[in-house]
């Protein structure tokens, strides 16, 4: 094993689990038991792997590193992969919650087990591709290669409204994608290239980076979601299997802050400066918006879905302030809303395992029966409303501080939101765990069994101790992001120079020069 | 062109023709004076044929050469089409190896008429002038009519070689029209000389709207919007393995023609047919998109779908470049193969009763045959445009193309539209897992079936692999054409 191609390695090794799970053959319930074990230890194989590569990882350059270049579709098109500070940690975070994935459907899933460990294995190769590409088209390639196995996950093993979820699921995101593909293509002929390291010094002229800049963000901002091309999450994430909202709410929105952070603004810093005010509305209106619409909701599933949206709404605020703590805000709140809005996913999984209804009325005063998972539900719920010492706390204020700098109303609105989020996360709590335990249904349930506890343990550990200890983090982030807000600010500046405000280039835009 | 009758003219250069026509002749004589059933050795007989067609095509490294009076071109472009139709035409016939068989239309004439349709369209890819084309596309079409209505008993499939008998007159009908018209105003009717006298001088409007009957006689063949209006009847009354065929070989080879004509015989018109071109490319997409949503019938679904891609393959057309023939190069192979391997899906929707034809009969095919369900979910997705499957990279070059030629408008309407196309892919995806399983299909499959299937779906899903070939040859193709 060379550095030169573990990258590689770690994208294709679940796909090489996967096929090793089709080959398997023999009665169901051997083949069921020989996918999971399978699937298991090729995530958990790859999750060593990703930490061997986070240990190798130079964390003291903003240069791309363990890249490996292969002439793929002839010519200007190669197969480019490698990692910098931004992307290797959502890498790790892919394989790190795969396991989790796996370990919290050894149970509940019992129909077509086999076609699910594949599903998933594929699933990780396409995520952990999207990080490592460093080629728009093969970016792209994983980026959208990731539909397929979800819109089966969400339609096979789903819940009773499936099939309008993932039909809604494939073709929000499905459209939002087609215009960035139209993007990558002007981007092409422009540059003459797809490589993203060479895209990245290109400058693009103003007029165009507008255009390209709508289009990218019409992809990642329904990726993302922003509001209001947000309604696709709710569905897709309540009719998921729970393994399947974990990665959908741990992995796959991400990938749209992660797409803004790799082309949006390093690619068009002048479009995305002129453009940051309507990211900032939009982020505000999904931070307080959502946060109301998640107070009032009936289905546990559901409540966390909407939390997301207000989640990842400070997200593209600290991405679009542009500032250094704003952008290492907005990867630490993605970072830890991966693995916390996971455990929340996992943590309803857990009782809908037992109960099978997700509705919060049919709980309550399950702390009496189930203590261990009362302690570990609300060590994720004090991460999501962001109470300090978690690592949930860590995010939201760098966000907010790194917005504060740009724009004041704009943090005061969104500190709004850390208030409702604490309203409707604790009152949730509050519904399932504490009370007097009536329900006949609940009479008998049994706590975290050893597995379960496995399975969320770590999540514990990291949301504590990057809570109170995020340094680490930070050491791999800090010289790729201090790179990425220079250059910006520098662009930003040129631009300036050059003459025209923002309205004057909007203005031109419309007149058609 | 006195030196055309005295001397004999090269026939190298037709070999392929040669081949095919003498060996159409011999099997319909051995068809006829055999014994009794000769049918299954014809048919064997006639792959053989396609097998050693396209070994002399391979085996042919000439550069351009002109022949018959330069009606007749051969170059790498020719070439490459021809083995994409012996391609489609050659799976056509091993899918109607067993469905003859069962339906009861075991003749041998079917064979034959297939060789002889083929026969035609390499006269239509390698026509050099308006004759010429002529000649090919007649060729190809009577014996179409002829196979579309083979299944002589069933009033359906009589019904469908009547109606595209009637409206494929009528195409011909306008194309002659627009021909004649062409021929008027510049006085010539092969290709290379009509470019060069309207290189010198004003563009004659009797041209233009020669051109345009031409376009609109071509698009009928490649049923494209406003012209479409014959292939769901025609895809759901022809036998199977037959709508197999049309929606294969002959779009490729009248999408050949078109190309041919647009770009030896019309390039400095560019302007003109560049917006009829455009006009019919978003018509088909949009139209083959939405009326596709509303289908039950997985056969008229599919005349649908051909339409949406034949508009898909003209947006590389538009673009008036290399790029974009290359990118409609590449669309054409990957859409063939594509297709071949959904229609042997369709052939084995078969239950004790016969066939049966409606989307909602997939049911739980996933559980009852996973290997088929999966491969026939992996080529619908492909068929969406759903990346890294085949089908992404066919969209993907001529998007490109018309990326780079600034036509913005088409693309933006052409990439939408394939979203709400892939609505309906996905429809069949639902119903084959997502839905419960109905009364499973008669087993085993025929093996000719299978190993097609195998092919395709193989092609379909590790194509993103190693694209290289299929990239180059297209380069290579598109290259010979614009010189």
């Amino acid at each position: 094993m060379t550095d030169g191609n573990i990258l590689s390695l770690i994208t294709f090794l679940p796909l090489a689990g996967a096929l090793f799970i089709f080959m398997v053959r023999g009665d169901t319930e051997t083949v069921a038991r020989n996918a999971r074990r399978v699937a298991l230890w090729t995530t958990s194989i790859t999750f060593i792997l990703s930490l061997y590569l986070l240990w190798k990882f130079d964390p003291t350059t903003a240069d791309f590193q363990f890249v490996q270049k292969i002439d793929w579709m002839g010519g200007a098109i190669t197969y480019h992969m490698g990692v910098d500070g931004i992307s290797v940690l959502f890498v790790v975070l892919t394989t790190f919650l795969m396991p989790a994935c796996i370990a919290a459907s050894w149970d509940s899933v019992n129909v077509r087990v086999k076609e699910y460990m594949i599903a998933f294995l594929v699933l990780e190769t396409l995520m952990v591709g999207v990080f490592c590409a460093l080629d728009l088209v093969l970016f792209y390639l994983f980026f959208e290669g990731g539909l397929i196995p979800m819109f089966l996950i969400i339609g096979v093993w789903g819940g009773k409204r499936r099939i309008y979820a993932s039909f809604k699921f494939f073709l929000y995101t499905f459209a939002g994608s087609v215009l960035m593909l139209l993007a990558i293509m002007a981007m092409y002929w422009e540059a003459g290239t797809t490589d993203i390291p060479t895209l990245l010094a290109h400058q693009f002229p103003p007029e165009m980076q507008t255009w390209l800049w709508l289009a990218f963000f019409a992809s990642f901002a329904v990726k993302m979601p922003m509001w209001p091309v947000h309604t696709w999450l709710p569905d897709a994430h309540v009719e998921a299997p729970t393994a399947g909202s974990v990665i959908l709410a741990g992995i796959m929105l991400k990938m749209g802050g992660y797409g803004f952070l790799r082309f949006s603004l390093p690619m068009f810093p002048v479009a995305s400066a002129d453009f940051a005010p309507l990211v900032f509305a939009l982020s505000v209106i999904a931070i307080v918006y959502t946060s109301l619409v998640a107070l009032v909701q009936e289905d546990m599933k559901k409540l966390i879905a909407y939390s997301s949206v207000a989640h990842m709404g400070f997200v593209t605020m600290g991405i679009f302030a542009a500032t250094q703590q704003g952008v290492q805000g907005a990867v630490f709140q993605m970072l830890s809303h991966g693995w916390v809005s996971g455990a929340l996913f996992l943590c309803v999984g857990v009782i809908y395992d037992r109960i099978h209804t997700r509705e919060i009325a049919a709980y309550g005063g399950l702390v009496n029966r189930m203590p261990v998972y009362a302690v570990m539900l609300l060590i994720f719920t004090m991460a999501n409303v962001g109470l300090p010492g978690t690592s949930g706390f860590v995010g939201e204020f760098l966000t907010i501080i790194g917005t504060f700098e740009v724009n004041t109303y704009v943090a005061a609105l969104a500190a709004l939101g850390v208030i409702l989020s604490a309203g409707y996360a604790l009152y949730l709590y509050r519904r399932i765990a504490f009370g007097p335990l009536e329900k006949d249904t609940l009479k008998n349930i049994l706590d975290l069994n050893w597995r379960e506890t496995a399975t969320l343990t770590p999540m514990v550990v990291v949301t504590i101790l990057f809570g109170v200890y995020p340094k680490p983090i930070f050491d791999i982030t800090s010289v790729s992001i201090a790179n990425l807000v220079t250059h910006y600010s520098a662009a930003i500046e040129a631009a300036n120079m050059s003459g025209g405000g923002a309205l004057m280039r909007l203005a031109s835009l419309f007149s058609g020069q | 062109m006195e030196h055309v009758i005295t001397t004999l003219p090269a026939f190298g250069p037709a070999m392929p023709e040669i081949l095919l026509g003498i060996g159409a002749i011999v099997l319909l004589m051995f068809g006829a004076y055999g014994r009794e059933n000769e049918t299954r050795i014809v048919l064997i007989g006639a792959i053989i044929l396609f097998l050693v067609a396209a070994l002399v095509i391979l085996g042919d490294e000439a550069g351009r050469v002109e022949t018959f009076g330069g009606m007749f071109v051969s170059d790498a472009f020719t070439r490459f089409m021809k083995l994409l139709i012996l391609f489609g035409s050659g799976t056509a016939m091993m899918m109607s190896h067993s469905f003859i068989k069962q339906e009861g239309m075991e003749r041998f004439e079917f064979p034959v008429l297939m060789i002889l349709a083929t026969l035609g369209m390499f006269m239509m890819v390698s026509a050099n002038g308006l004759m010429a084309v002529y000649l090919g596309l007649e060729l190809q079409s009577l014996a179409l009519y002829v196979i579309a209505a083979f299944n002589r008993d069933n009033a359906r499939s009589s019904e469908a070689g009547l109606k595209y008998f009637v409206l494929g007159a009528l195409s011909s009908g306008m194309l002659l029209y627009g021909m004649s018209l062409v021929y008027g105003f510049t006085g010539t009717v092969a290709f290379e000389p009509i470019a060069n006298l309207l290189a010198n001088g004003e563009t004659p409007i009797g041209v233009v709207f020669g051109l345009v009957f031409i376009l609109a006689g071509l698009a009928f063949k490649i049923s494209a919007v406003p012209f479409h209006m014959w292939t769901p009847d025609v895809y759901e009354g022809a036998p199977t393995p037959v709508t197999a065929f049309f929606a294969g070989a002959p779009k490729v080879a009248a999408m050949a023609l078109i190309i041919r004509i647009l770009f030896t015989a019309f390039p400095t018109m560019l302007a003109e047919w560049q917006q009829i071109v455009v006009f019919v490319a978003i018509a088909s997409m949009v139209l083959g998109a939405f009326a596709a949503i509303g289908q039950n019938n997985i056969k008229r679904l599919m005349a649908y779908s051909s339409i949406a891609h034949m508009g898909f393959a003209m947006v590389g057309l538009a673009a008036g470049t290399e790029t974009g023939v290359r990118g409609v190069l590449i669309y054409l192979v990957i859409y063939v193969v594509m297709n071949a391997g959904v229609f042997c899906c369709i052939l084995l929707m078969r239950r004790k009763e016969g066939m049966v034809e409606s989307i909602d009969d997939l049911a739980g095919l996933s559980r009852n045959q996973p290997m088929i369900a999966f491969a026939l979910a992996m080529l619908m997705f492909s068929l969406a445009g759903v990346p890294p499957l085949a089908g992404f990279f066919g969209k993907f070059y001529v998007f490109m193309a018309a990326v780079q030629a600034g036509l913005w408008p088409l693309a933006i309407i052409g990439v939408l539209s394939s979203v709400v196309g892939a609505f309906y892919y996905l429809r069949i995806v639902k119903i084959m897992y997502f839905d419960e399983p109905a009364e499973a299909f008669v087993k085993p499959v025929p093996g000719e079936i299978n190993a097609i299937l195998t092919v395709s779906g193989i092609f379909t899903m590790f194509f993103f692999i190693y694209p290289a070939p299929l990239l180059v040859a297209a380069q290579y193709a598109a290259a010979a054409l614009t010189p």
